[in-house]
């Protein structure tokens, strides 16, 4: 009786089978400021990056950094405001896998971040077919509670989370 | 004119966040629930409130929201795992005396009827549904209703009228009452450009505010059917008129809305950890009236408040919760 509490396909056939791949980014350069224990690091889009490069696409054995779904550049933080906006491309505009990647994208925010920021995750304006209803539903909080009660879906999740 | 707005207590308790606060009718209960399953009652002993009461096993999911009857003898709560449970209080003790199920998925907010005679759930596979409740404690679903095309967030009933309101993912509002021999929906209101959280009456049930994820509050009208200011009236069902729109106060989604029936002050519960209090100004006029910012407690909780109620026999009191797991009870009081 019970459905699956967000309308995600988790792929059989996939959607992108030659993705292309990109380069990675070189890591952070570390400044002084930062070294020295005096000064508090506030959170910045690099730090966000490094949550999330990392995060394995759903279908491919790459990561978000790889597939480019993921960019510094459309990540933004407010320390003073407390809030972060991501902005994610999918790989391909009639991706089915777009609301799982933004989910994933949000179970490691929450789960690596204070709780103090609140996090918008959004599609990259005009890189996706059902843009407006993949942001609507990814910034709504009861549902995204909702799907992540759901064990199957919560697994899925954890597994494009996993360290490699 | 403003007021002051100062904690009075905070409570603690449940392990994860808080989705709801209600008070019961006389004011002397507070109920909770959360994503830890379990609904909390809370009383003032002496100069504390304590936790009196922990239902457990009434849900397998996430309990989004609680309401009590209005005898204050039943309590419902709406959860996740697609059930409504009814549970009945003999003797202070609270036992589920019985589970409504129907709903495919989700249920998000129940409501009882002013009479006590209907129940009204809502969830996500779209429906609002009716339980008719008989002389003997029987439930019976009256009807099912389709009209939204989206989440159902939200069920609230008119304070004096079997008249059902409800409010949706799907941006609108929609309005019920029994026909001839069943119910429809009567009235669609369309203004919200994003999904429509909750909705409160006022005491004469002559307006209602609605709170949206567009970061707006905004005021409904009735118009009766030959009313003086000429709002055509189709079907000879009254007009709702959105009369009022509050931009701007807001940063992010509001979850929540409720419009106290003795002050006539409005509280909204915000995603940007803020409470706000609205009132009407004095020179309002009627059918295009101006509401003011009259308080704002920013960082009233340390994440998102989630909900927030009038205590209806205290209305200088107001409880609210959050995702962060508190519950705060709060007081208002002019500034002198």
């Amino acid at each position: 009786m019970k459905r699956l509490s967000m309308t995600y396909t988790v792929a059989s056939l996939m959607d992108n089978t030659n993705p292309e791949i990109y380069k990675i980014s070189s890591e952070r350069e570390i400044t002084q400021t930062e070294l020295s224990d005096d000064v508090e690091d506030e959170f910045d889009s690099w730090e966000v990056f490094d949550i999330l490069r990392s995060i394995k696409d759903p279908e491919h054995p790459l990561t978000l950094e790889e597939l480019n779904v993921v960019d510094k550049s459309l990540i933004q933080v407010d320390n003073k405001n407390n809030s972060i906006s991501i902005q994610f491309t999918p790989t391909v505009p009639h991706c089915s896998l777009a609301t799982l990647i933004g989910l994933s994208i949000r179970v490691k925010l929450v789960r690596s971040l204070p709780p103090r920021f609140k996090v918008d995750v959004k599609i990259n304006p005009g890189s996706h077919v059902s843009e407006i209803a993949v942001n609507k539903q990814l910034n709504d909080k009861e549902r995204v509670a909702a799907a992540l009660e759901n064990f199957d879906l919560l697994r899925t999740v954890n597994k494009c989370l996993e360290e490699r | 004119m403003a007021v002051n707005m100062e904690c009075l207590a905070t409570l603690k308790g449940h392990e994860d966040r808080v989705w709801c606060v209600a008070w019961n009718h006389s004011g002397t209960l507070l109920a909770t629930c959360g994503t830890d399953k379990v609904v909390c009652i809370w009383k003032l002993e002496g100069e504390r409130w304590i936790r009196s009461s922990v239902l457990s096993d009434g849900h397998s999911r996430t309990i989004r929201c609680v309401t009590w009857s209005p005898c204050d003898k039943l309590l419902t709560s709406t959860s996740f795992d697609g059930t409504t449970a009814v549970w009945d209080r003999k003797n202070g003790e609270f036992e589920c005396a019985l589970t409504l199920e129907g709903h495919e998925n989700e249920v998000k907010c129940a409501a009882w009827s002013p009479s006590g005679q209907f129940l009204a759930t809502c969830g996500r596979d779209k429906r609002v549904w009716i339980w008719s409740i008989d002389d003997d404690s029987d439930y019976e679903c009256s009807s099912v209703l389709s009209s939204h095309t989206q989440d159902v967030k939200s069920v609230t009933w008119h304070p004096h009228k079997d008249t059902l309101l409800s409010t949706s993912y799907d941006n609108t509002i929609r309005i019920y009452e029994e026909q001839e021999d069943d119910w429809e929906c009567i009235s669609v209101l369309e203004s919200h450009t994003s999904t429509v959280w909750a909705a409160a009456f006022d005491k004469t049930g002559q307006r209602f505010a609605s709170c949206s994820d567009d970061c707006s509050v905004k005021i409904w009208q009735e118009y009766l059917p030959q009313n003086k200011e000429g709002v055509i009236t189709p079907g000879n069902h009254s007009t709702w008129k959105c009369i009022c729109s509050l931009s701007g106060y807001h940063q992010r989604t509001i979850y929540d809305i409720k419009w106290n029936n003795v002050t006539g002050y409005i509280a909204t519960a915000c995603g940007d950890n803020s409470i706000r209090i609205f009132s009407e100004s004095a020179d309002s006029d009627d059918n295009a009236p101006s509401f003011q910012m009259i308080a704002q407690m920013k960082n009233a909780h340390n994440e998102d408040v989630n909900s927030i109620d009038w205590n209806p026999a205290k209305p200088d009191m107001l409880a609210s919760c959050s995702d962060d797991g508190d519950i705060k009870l709060w007081r208002l009081s002019s500034e002198v």
